[in-house]
């Protein structure tokens, strides 16, 4: 085993009377190890599913191989474009737009003198993140309803039309994208707060001498002193972008918006669990998780060569 | 004009601007959930009429007679309620045990085992080979997996170990092991009883994330009894979709019976959600100090 905590190398004998000494701090550990090699890693083998013509019966390793196959059908199939532009767009909208506002969130909220109110907003604003996936998208469904739902009668009320809206594929991301601002905005604006809290007082206090305006503080020290925590949730955003949350778009999806809603991973679900084609379902997964940290080692590299902080 | 330019750049009316886009703000995130509970509360001619504003119009308990007749949905909350606290603490004694081994100073190779840890976060062998893995042991369709399943994760157990590394003070372990305390003996008398904030933020993000999971149990169980309230939620908030478009091609009675039907189901739906909701809305609020502070433990070493 080597020595990692920057010590100087000893000799293998002193390592292992050091384990056997501390042999219950690796108990500790094992209810984690095994968990994680049962459940993470013993499935990671099936990878190899998606190069090769998977039979249930003959298993992982009895199955014919057929190299690249599965993505070549993949990238020649009527669904990929759609599929990969739909989680694109989602997802660099939700980007966009979603990531700027729980940092105007904590900023304003940190300019606030008075504790009471600024904590009972704090408490109002996590509400919408304690909400099940399944509540929200039955809300969503409720207000947006044709018939009933509050937005359209608003719509009736100024003499508009009802709008379909669940029915519409190029209405389906801006659902998605801002009811996600609505859910998570508070709770996302906890960490910037937090690191607002961490600001030197006594730099506030020189720029008060200084006659600095609040705009002027907020810009040149508060802002700047949030930007490693914002830029480590900006790169760990970029490693998600692939990865739209797939449990909302399921309850959102309809037939007549599937053009505009159908992501990589609820197709994943769909050509793997309903219609059983177990490889082909597994090469899109695969591909998916490659670009994802393609994208995150990027950023993360971009990231250190601009701002000089980084994940890894 | 000088002193309104001295009035626009006052602290005053800087507090009075940032207050009023607060409440602008607040105003957003509540207004949705008081509709919902008024709906609730109020008979569906009304709502569909759209005369509801803020307050129960025509009020009525007729909904939430109705739901408590509903045997699914006790079915569900009383399988949730299963899940969720055995699955927390299944979820506690796999996540705090890794987190304080990691924590230890002495314990060999560290690096290595975070490496193996934070791998999982991004890679995984998908949703295909995870299924087949779950049931070539046997654990489809059981209410094992519904409550081990996602015993780990990597991104609490970090939060811990961090909390572990800066507030649990060094000296106070070494000077147990001089009075003789085990490894095991320092983790559960020493650690645990000094980490009570650490452990409210693990049960609260465990708890909620298991409070409000479908998606294990729509891949991973088949038989009704063992479904968990959201799966029910799901079928009766989504899946029954009224087709207006059915409602067209009938005789106008016929319409109007179906009109009726549908403001009927929407009155139920906002029933479910208060039934649902209500518990995770009164818990939340109380534990605000200790998430806060999780998020905080976290975000210094993420």
């Amino acid at each position: 085993m080597t020595n990692v905590q920057g010590r100087a190398k000893r000799p293998a004998s002193v390592v292992w009377k050091s384990i056997l000494k501390h042999w219950q701090l690796y108990v500790l550990l094992l209810p984690a190890i095994i968990y994680t090699i049962i459940f993470a890693y013993k499935p990671m083998y099936g990878i190899l599913m998606a190069f090769e013509d998977f039979s249930i019966k003959r298993g992982v390793w009895g199955s014919e191989w057929v190299g690249f196959d599965h993505f070549a059908r993949l990238f020649k199939s009527y669904w990929f474009p759609i599929i990969l532009k739909n989680t694109l767009v989602i997802s660099l909208l939700n980007l966009i737009l979603g990531f700027p506002f729980p940092i105007i969130l904590a900023l304003l909220l940190n300019e606030v003198k008075n504790t009471k109110f600024r904590s009972t907003i704090q408490t109002i604003s996590y509400a919408p993140h304690f909400i099940s996936t399944a509540v929200i998208c039955g809300m969503i469904l409720l207000f947006l309803s044709p018939s009933n739902g509050i937005i359209n009668k608003f719509l009736n009320m100024l003499g508009q039309e009802s709008v379909f809206f669940m029915q519409h594929a190029g209405m389906f991301k801006w659902i998605y994208v801002i009811t996600g601002i609505w859910q998570t905005m508070g709770w996302s604006s906890i960490i910037y707060f937090a690191a607002l809290s961490s600001v030197d007082k006594a730099l506030l206090e020189a720029a008060d001498i200084d006659g600095a305006t609040r705009m002027q503080k907020i810009r040149f020290i508060n802002l700047p002193a949030i930007l490693p925590t914002i830029v480590t949730m900006l790169i760990l955003q970029c490693g998600r972008i692939l990865s739209v949350g797939y449990e909302k778009v399921f309850l959102l999806q309809t037939d007549t918006n599937l053009v505009g809603s159908e992501i990589i991973s609820t197709y994943v679900y769909k050509v793997g669990l309903e219609q059983s084609d177990f490889s082909f379902s597994t090469a899109i997964n695969l591909l998916n998780t490659v670009v994802n940290c393609v994208v995150l080692i990027i950023a993360n590299k971009l990231s250190k060569k601009i701002t000089k902080t980084g994940l890894f | 004009m000088k002193s309104f330019k001295k009035f626009i750049r006052s602290d005053k009316f800087f507090q009075t601007v940032i207050s009023v886009i607060l409440c602008v703000f607040a105003v957003t995130q509540l207004y949705p959930l008081i509709y919902v509970v008024s709906a609730s509360l109020s008979a569906p001619s009304a709502v569909s009429s759209g005369k509801l504003v803020l307050f129960p119009v025509d009020f009525t308990l007729e909904g939430y007679e109705y739901i408590l007749q509903h045997k699914d949905i006790w079915i569900g909350y009383g399988n949730t309620i299963l899940y969720t606290v055995l699955g927390t603490i299944v979820n506690l004694i796999v996540t705090l045990t890794c987190a304080y081994a990691l924590s230890r100073e002495e314990v060999e190779g560290k690096k290595i085992l975070m490496i193996f840890f934070m791998i999982t976060m991004y890679i995984s062998g998908g949703l295909i080979p995870e299924y087949l893995n779950v049931k070539s042991l046997g654990l489809l369709n059981t209410r094992t997996y519904m409550i081990i399943g996602g015993a780990l994760s990597v991104y609490n157990m970090i939060v811990a170990r961090t909390f572990f590394v800066n507030s649990i003070p060094n000296e106070i372990i070494e000077a147990a092991k001089i009075d003789g305390c085990s490894d095991f003996g320092t983790f559960l008398k020493i650690v645990l009883p000094l980490s009570k904030a650490c452990v409210a933020v693990q049960i609260l993000y465990y708890g909620v994330a298991r409070w409000n999971a479908y998606f294990n149990a729509m891949i991973y169980l088949d038989d009704r009894d063992k479904y968990p309230l959201q799966m029910f939620l799901r079928e009766i908030l989504i899946q029954s979709k009224i087709s207006m478009d059915a409602a067209m091609a009938m005789t106008a009675e016929e319409a109007k019976l179906m009109a009726e039907m549908a403001e009927r189901a929407d009155l139920m739906k906002y029933c479910v959600i208060v039934v649902s909701t209500l518990p995770m809305m009164i818990i939340y609020p109380k534990l605000q100090k200790f998430f806060e502070k999780g998020v905080m433990i976290g975000g210094v070493k993420g």
